[in-house]
């Protein structure tokens, strides 16, 4: 077993549902006990038995490392497909198939190292998925190897004196690209406010990015120590229009308003590191979503046939 | 400019001629080639129409490295290639004209009308520049005729950059006795949507250079036409292909620009859209495959265009496709390499990097057309067959045939060229995901929104219910049925045409673009009695069926291609090191017949008259031995 807490505040049970969250469990996780991992599945389990979602409408588009294995164990349609490249087959399925939901599944060397160009690109098309990355700042499919989310001085197989650098950040990147429509943070030890993350981001029509931080029990298990000790390293972002799962109130007592339609607050908030900031730092539904602006209406076989013969007068000699 | 006295009209009777209009980019060559070209096809010749294109947009005018053009080829019969060396040329200025000579452009006796005015140019280094270009080309028995085209230009119009290439057209259309009327048509189609007076202007501009060419040139051709009796159309081969995608009910295609693929998207971008389909720009070149694999997945027969450093990047997705069985067609329109290669021009050169360019087994099929006409039909059959064997086409064509302009039988379409519905209907608890037959290695494509039929695919090997599965017999298996599926095509296949007899001392073996030199080339040989034949192969992977028994049949078995292979005798090369020409490879390993090739890759087309030498050759060097 880990020797991690698991988490602070227990989930709640949903009893309405038709289909319950374990019926969203297509097999058994094959991750090291105590991985973040588990918690992301929960709270997607527990979202798709929420929203009664039928497992052939929804697909599950995933890269490579450790959390990409996550379309295995969800009873849907799911594409495990290669390293650092979810977003372009997310993006092809969801053009292909707007009417189904989409969700992606990235780690953090996947999405933000080998992907990085996709995942930019993916944010300013906004096509209308659920984007999950889960971050546990390091490689553990391939054991312990940097990554761009890795801590400053942090010790890894590859970089065995710690880190050189500064870490890459998530927020502010996606903060940074045009069109970005949703960008939040969430964490895996605060299972609650995960899934309510999970909820907004689902409602949010477009590119619905959530950075999960968690820690990987064999290679990361203390990058969050002094946040999971201390509630008082976390400021939960907090508005009408934001974050609110019940409970968290009392657990956190840094809270602060932010209004997720400021673009500017929410890039100032991104880049300061004072405090580990949970909830939802941009939120704006007016952005084009890309399937949405290059939806055509279908035309009939027989109609393309009509069409092309017109088309084809052009080039007759 | 005293050249241009008329004495008497003298008019020849050819079966065909080659023309080139060659200006410095910017000075719409492209226009007056398209509307000559158009107006020969119109008429009834048969029209071979090639472009000369610098790799930058606007380079330094008036430099050997500014050339921009095209080269018309029509005759009375059909037109296949685009020949051998050029009749007459138009050309804008000696440096552009130089360039061309350079490239033994030009035939021996070939007719040159140029610019008058670099001659006595104000300055007086253009002056000299012009002289030893002069000086240069007086190697060759040209003929220079001297037309004062800026000049007769300006007195239409106020900048001659946007005119001359209409007086050149006059001078063509009075040369070759082309029909006005079509002329005028073409010019008021090309500018419609300009003011009417634009149309009148270049009008204007054909008929003063007819009438000049009328009044000062002693000579004429004349190309007899015959009317085309079924209907007919004229493209490039990167339109054809476009068209048959959408023909093809193709209704995604991703792309990332990249030359000379970029055209395909162009002729998508503006039409795809009243076809149910789109055309998507992705952020790179793996990115465009991704999105065609994943409208792929969500049930589409998804296209994704490209060249050669793209097909590199695509790489690692079509072995995604390959293990997960997702339909893909890749349009590789060949041009020279490696890495950034010869942008512009023409190879053939990603034959086996496309069959074999893959970590691990991966089984796919390769198609190249051999003509324009070709490339319409090989994106019907490429549709037909990823959707049939759930694998990943692509189709080999290249430069030549992306920007060469040939008329083809119209296409009469037909609805089932298109992609069958999405079969979503449920599928029973404990279905495989991959319900391979055991023979064949089919199986049925379950797309997401089948009842029941949730399942997660992935590029890691796995067992016939998609699970993951690092077990010795199941990766076997996978791996047989996913090669088993092909073997099932080819027995599809027929054995290729033979081009002249079933057998005799040589058989020419090419594939793709090369089709029509290399029949004109094996004519020729063929007229003075050599015994040599010729079959051109279109499906490169799995091998058409035959090839063999057919090599048999043949004293000896050659391959023309466009891409590189060493000449035994030069240094450190002898028959055991020697590297053969990319089919040669292919064939040697396949049949075990001593294939020879011969190649060239000079980033133009091959020339029916070097094929002709090289055949020749090789059938003295049999006589010696």
């Amino acid at each position: 077993m880990s020797s991690i807490p698991i988490s602070l505040l227990e989930l709640e049970d949903d009893a309405s549902a038709c289909l319950v969250a374990d019926d969203y469990q297509k097999k058994e996780g094959k991750w090291c006990a105590g991985c973040g991992d588990f918690g992301a599945l929960n709270a997607v389990k527990r979202l798709l038995a929420k929203e009664q979602l039928r497992p052939e409408k929804m697909a599950f588009v995933s890269g490579i490392g450790c959390s990409s294995r996550f379309p295995h164990y969800v009873n849907s349609y799911g594409f495990h497909g290669i390293h650092g490249r979810a977003l372009p087959i997310a993006t092809g399925l969801k053009l292909a198939r707007p009417e189904l939901d989409v969700f992606v599944v990235m780690g953090d060397g996947d999405c933000t190292s080998i992907g990085a160009g996709h995942w930019i690109h993916a944010t300013r098309y906004n096509a209308n998925m659920t984007v999950l990355l889960l971050d546990n700042n390091i490689y553990g499919l391939t054991k312990n190897q940097t990554s761009p989310t890795t801590p400053q001085g942090h010790a890894s197989n590859t970089s065995p004196r710690g880190s050189l650098l500064p870490p890459l950040n998530p927020l502010q990147t996606t903060l940074g690209v045009s069109n970005a429509s949703f960008v939040a943070q969430t964490a895996d030890w605060v299972p609650a406010h995960l899934y309510a993350t999970l909820q907004a981001a689902y409602e949010h029509k477009g590119f619905s990015f959530i950075r999960i931080l968690q820690r990987c029990p064999k290679f990361t298990p203390d990058v969050f120590a002094k946040q999971v000790k201390d509630p008082d390293y976390t400021e939960l972002l907090i508005h009408e229009d934001g974050v609110n799962a019940p409970g968290l109130d009392k657990l956190f007592k840094a809270q602060r308003v932010h209004d997720p339609k400021d673009i500017d607050e929410a890039r100032a908030l991104a880049q300061r590191d004072d405090k580990l900031r949970l909830g939802i730092f941009f939120k704006d539904a007016s952005f084009p979503v890309y399937d949405e602006i290059r939806a055509v209406p279908p035309v009939s076989a027989e109609e393309k046939v009509n069409r092309l013969n017109k088309e084809f007068d052009r080039y007759a000699v | 400019m005293n050249q241009t006295v008329k004495s008497k009209l003298t008019i020849t009777a050819v079966p065909e001629h080659t023309v080139e209009i060659i200006t410095n980019s910017g000075e719409g060559a492209q226009k007056c080639a398209t509307i000559f070209g158009q107006t020969c096809a119109k008429m009834g010749n048969g029209v071979w129409t090639v472009e000369i294109i610098p790799a930058e947009i606007e380079p330094p005018h008036h430099t050997v490295t500014s050339t921009s053009g095209n080269i018309v080829r029509f005759g009375t019969e059909k037109v296949t290639n685009w020949g051998d060396r050029s009749k007459l040329a138009i050309a804008f200025n000696d440096q552009v004209c130089l360039s061309r000579h350079r490239l033994d452009s030009f035939a021996d006796d070939c007719i040159i009308l140029q610019e008058s005015s670099w001659e006595n140019h104000e300055n007086e280094s253009i002056r000299k520049m012009y002289a030893e270009a002069m000086e240069e080309m007086s190697s060759k028995n040209y003929r220079f005729i001297q037309v004062p085209i800026e000049e007769e230009t300006l007195k239409v119009v106020d900048n001659p950059q946007h005119g001359k290439n209409m007086f050149a057209l006059g001078m063509l259309a009075e040369i070759y006795q082309r029909d006005l009327s079509i002329i005028e048509k073409q010019i008021a189609h090309i500018f419609h949507k300009k003011p009417a007076k634009v149309t009148e202007l270049n009008i204007q501009l054909v008929k003063n250079g007819m009438e000049w060419a009328r009044e000062n040139l002693d000579f004429q051709f004349h190309v007899e036409t015959i009317p085309a009796v079924e209907d007919r159309v004229v493209m490039n081969g990167n339109q054809a292909a476009a068209l048959g995608a959408v023909a093809a009910g193709m209704e995604m295609c991703a792309m990332y620009p990249i030359t000379p693929a970029t055209s395909v998207s162009h002729e998508l971008a503006s039409i795809i859209e009243n076809y149910g389909g789109i055309v998507h720009q992705a952020e790179d070149e793996i990115a465009a495959a991704g999105v065609a694999l994943g409208a792929s997945y969500g049930g589409k027969v998804a296209l994704t265009v490209t060249s050669g450093p793209g097909m590199a990047l695509k790489t690692e997705f079509l072995g995604l496709a390959i293990m997960t069985e997702m339909p893909l067609v890749v349009l590789d329109v060949q041009r020279g390499g490696p890495s950034t290669g010869l942008p512009t021009k023409v190879e053939q050169s990603d034959l086996l990097s496309s069959i074999y360019g893959q970590h691990g087994d991966a089984p796919r099929v390769v198609i190249a057309p051999r003509s324009i006409e070709e490339c319409f039909h090989a994106m019907v059959t490429a549709r037909r067959i990823a959707e049939t064997f759930r694998c990943v086409v692509i189709v080999l064509t290249d430069a030549n045939l992306a920007t060469g302009v040939q008329q083809f039988t119209r296409p009469v379409f037909d609805a089932r060229w298109q992609q069958d519905p999405v079969d979503f209907s449920p599928v029973e608890k404990g279905f495989r995901a991959y319900d391979w037959d055991a023979e064949t290695g089919l199986s049925r494509r379950i797309v997401p929104g089948t009842p029941g039929g949730a399942h997660t695919v992935t590029g890691l090997a796995h067992d016939e219910y998609s699970n993951v599965s690092y077990d010795p017999d199941s990766n076997e298996r996978g791996a047989r049925m996913r090669s088993r599926k092909l073997a099932v095509f080819q027995s599809t296949l027929m054995p290729p045409d033979i081009h002249g007899d079933e057998e005799g001392d040589l058989l020419v073996v090419g594939w793709g673009s090369t089709q029509g030199a290399v029949e004109e080339a094996v004519d020729r040989a063929r007229a003075e009695g050599n015994k040599v034949s010729t079959c051109q192969l279109t499906f490169m992977w799995p091998l058409e069926p035959g090839l063999k028994e057919i090599f048999s049949r043949f004293k000896k078995v050659m391959t023309v291609e466009i891409n590189y292979s060493d000449t035994v005798g030069d240094p450190y090369i002898t028959e055991e090191t020697r590297r053969y020409g990319q089919l040669a490879w292919l064939l040697r390993a396949q049949t075990l017949v001593d294939v020879d090739c011969w190649t060239s890759c000079p980033g133009q087309p091959l020339r029916p008259n070097d094929i002709y030498n090289s055949i020749i050759a090789k059938n003295e060097q049999g006589a010696s031995k």
